[in-house]
Parts: C-alpha cells; structure tokens; sequence
C-alpha cells in the first residue's frame, strides 16, 4: 500500500524540532524510518506531518563520557555494529545489533528510533534494560534523563511526552568482570524475533552478581524475570530455568507455551556467554 | 511548492535530476514511475522481501523505507545503473550461468545485496552470504544457485587479485 497524504519539514535545530511538535498534534518524527515508514506504507499510522530529523547536528555520535558511553540518537545501527569503542566498552550493544534486520535497514535505522518506538520485540529496548541506562530526551522544558527501567510503560508507549526528542542513549561502561549475553530465536535471520533474551552480569569468583535478563517478545515491553536472575546468580541454571515467570500471549509467530519453552532454551544458551571469561 | 509536494535534486546513476515530488511517494515508487526505471521492483513495501533494494550514498538501502524527499542531495544507484556501469557483470552472469533466478522479480534486489558483500572484500563463507542476502527472498530458487553464484565470483574476484 502507499501511505496517506502528509506534509513533510527538515529539522534543523532541536528546538525547532520540539516547536514544530506542538504546532502540530498529529506530528511524527522521522529518524531512520526503518519502522516509521513501514507503519505509513500500511496505512497502520497517518500523521499529518513528518517532521524530518535527521539534519539536525550533534544528534549522532559515539563517546566515552563520565564513565558511561553516550550515543546520539541518530547513530545508525551500521555505526554502532562497527565501533571500536562499543566493542570494547558496551560488548552487548556489539552482540546484539547483527540481529537486527537486515544490512539494507541497518545502514538507515538508527538506535534512538529503535528506543523511541519501543516494539516489544525489538533488541534494543532489552539491552538498554539490561545494561540499566538511560535515555536522553529534550522537550519544552528543557533536557532531562530517564532510567531505562521507567521509559518503557507498555507496548510501543513510553515516557516521552508529546513534544518530547529523544536525543540519545547512556549506558555504563563494561568493567574487566562484565559479562554480557545475547541470544534469540527468530524464523529468518534479521526478523522479528520471536523471543529474544539480552543479559549483563559481573564475574564475582567463580560466580555471577548483579545478573540482569531483559526478555523481549514475551509481552508489551521488554521485562526482567528477577528470580531467574537471583537462581543464575547463585549458580543454578535449572532453577534459574523453573523460575521463569513469564506469561507470553500467543501471537502470529508461536503461542505462549512455546514461547516460554523457547525463553528457557535462550536462557541456558545465555548462561553459559555469561560464565565465559571475557576475550 | 508547499509541504506537500517538495523539490528536490539528486544524482540517480550518475545523471542530475530535479523534480517535483509528493511528501509521501516512497524512493522506489519515485524511482519507477517518475524516472520511468522499473528495475527497482516493489513487493511488500514494509521491508521485508528487498525487492526494492537500491543503493543511496554508497550504502543498500529498502527503496520503500526511504522518502523520495530524504534524497534531496544524495547519490543513488540502481540496477540500470549499476548494470550498466560493468560493475556487476560478472555477477550477473554468473546468476544466469548456474540458474541463480527463474521469474527475477527479486534478481535486482538480490544483485545489490550480493554486490554489497562482495565488496567488502575476501570470500565470504557460505553462512555469510546467507546472512548477508536472508534480508531478500526469493520465491523461485531455494536460494543454493544464489549462493553458488555470489561464492563462485567471490572467488573469482579474490583470484584475480593475486
């Protein structure tokens, strides 16, 4: 299908961004588009103008600040997937973006549209949860920062308000005992998956402290199951495996039951990345 | 022009183009029937099957997850454009020589992604080529002759170097 008549403007300053989103009440704003224009493509969404962001400077870019790894919203995830400084300092990120679509859509998606969409089953809202970072966002009043854990409010709803940017994306940097795991099950290479796990631990002796497991594609958002991460932490995949609880809804791809079998296939698979030594 | 419709200037292999486009015509539907190039196919239009792949700045991209208007300025190329310019030559007899297509609705979109790894670099292992092309489908093949093909050049290539 084609999309719906729109008006279209280029951004070229974030405030201008913010202006043109309380103008217009049925605005959206347009980053890589990966999933925007699909959405447009199926008549699934119809705003009245595309407000186009991707001229805006300093929006992009990858940099080590205050112990924590900033990246620009519109980083695409080609740039993250090849960074040297992602590899070495948010090793997850590195694991989890060749998951994500195809080469074709990696090359225009971009990270904060991926965050700002928020599809349950999407990679990226799991591995911020399980890295415990933040979102930047500018809105009429001005920047401020949310914890991960408080952006994703349901399915595709976050803490972004009406007139709100995001602008980019902090996680912690990785210690020499961080351990990170990803794993997901999906029918194509590069689709959707149909669960997918993205975790984050530290080495503690022989062990795991800290274990965080962000499911995706189990429910309205990306969720954290935290008695499977206290049984992983003390070193028990099987009861780490029994403490699941999650609660899938069946959809197109598999029905609940199957999809909470799979959550406790990935998390065995995930287990052992964590207990890797660090290369 | 208003918001609705916006001019906008481009290179589409390798000649300069100005037009007048609506907001919401898709790069691949601009490409089709407003430059008459029906190389570039369109099949689901939410970028899943890479018919419509095209190559915009150097890098492949879904002709329909893109707006004609985001290319104001940009360099794109398509299959006529790289077909003509040799580039792919090779590839693409090698994808006629061991029937790496049947009806080649997807061939164009396949060509490019194929072309995209290639040139890279090296000979990618048989598991690369099939993560590089899983994001085009083909209906007709099974994609092994596909496979075989994009293998058998990236030899070639990597032979002729020595």
């Amino acid at each position: 299908m084609k999309p719906a008549p729109f008006a279209y403007r280029g951004a070229r300053a974030l405030d201008e961004a913010v202006g043109l989103l309380g103008e217009h009440a049925g605005a959206k704003l347009l980053a890589g588009g990966q999933s925007l224009i699909a959405t447009l493509n199926m008549r699934l969404s119809a705003p009245s103008l595309l407000i186009d962001i991707n001229s805006i400077a300093g929006l992009e870019g990858i940099a080590l600040k205050d112990g924590k790894v900033e990246i620009g919203a519109l980083t695409r995830y080609v740039q993250a997937e090849r960074s040297e400084l992602i590899a070495k300092h948010a090793p997850l990120l590195t694991r989890a973006i060749p998951h994500i679509g195809h080469a074709a859509i990696r090359n225009r998606g971009t990270l904060g549209g991926s965050i700002a969409f928020a599809d349950p089953a999407a990679e990226l809202p799991a591995c911020l949860l399980a890295l415990d970072g933040e979102v930047d966002a500018t809105g009429p009043k001005g920047k401020r920062t949310i914890k991960a854990a408080d952006f994703f409010k349901g399915l595709f709803e976050t803490a972004l308000g009406p007139q709100d940017v995001l602008t980019g994306i902090r996680v912690p940097v990785a210690s020499k005992d961080t351990r990170v795991g990803f794993a997901e099950l999906a029918r194509r290479h590069g689709d959707y998956a149909m669960v997918g796990l993205a975790a984050s631990a530290h080495a503690d002796g022989k062990g795991l402290a800290d274990v965080r497991l962000a499911f995706f594609g189990v429910g309205a958002t990306a969720v954290r199951t935290k008695k499977a991460e206290t049984a992983l932490a003390s070193g028990n995949i099987d009861a780490a495996v029994a403490a699941l609880d999650l609660d899938p809804p069946d959809d197109l791809q598999a029905s609940g039951a199957t999809k909470k079998h799979l959550a406790g296939v990935l998390l065995r698979r995930v287990a052992k990345q964590l207990y890797e030594p660090r290369s | 022009m208003n918001d609705m419709n916006l001019d906008i200037s481009l290179t589409v292999n390798g000649e300069r183009i100005s037009e007048r486009v609506e907001a919401r015509k898709t790069l691949v539907d601009f490409l089709r029937e407003d430059l008459g190039l029906t190389g570039s196919h369109v099949g689901c239009e939410h970028g899943v099957c890479g018919a419509c792949t095209v190559r915009v700045n150097g890098e492949i991209v879904r002709g329909c997850l893109m707006l004609a208007v985001q290319c104001d300025g940009a360099t794109v190329e398509t299959i006529e454009g790289l077909s003509d310019s040799g580039e792919l030559a090779d590839l693409q007899l090698a994808f006629e020589q061991r029937n790496a297509l049947q009806c080649g609705y997807c061939t164009p979109g396949m060509l490019a992604a194929a072309q995209d790894l290639l040139k890279q670099g090296g000979v990618p292992s048989r598991d690369d080529i099939r993560e590089h092309l899983s994001g085009n489908y083909c209906r007709c093949t099974g994609y092994h002759a596909i496979v075989d093909a994009v293998e058998a050049v990236a030899q070639a290539r990597a032979g002729g170097k020595k």
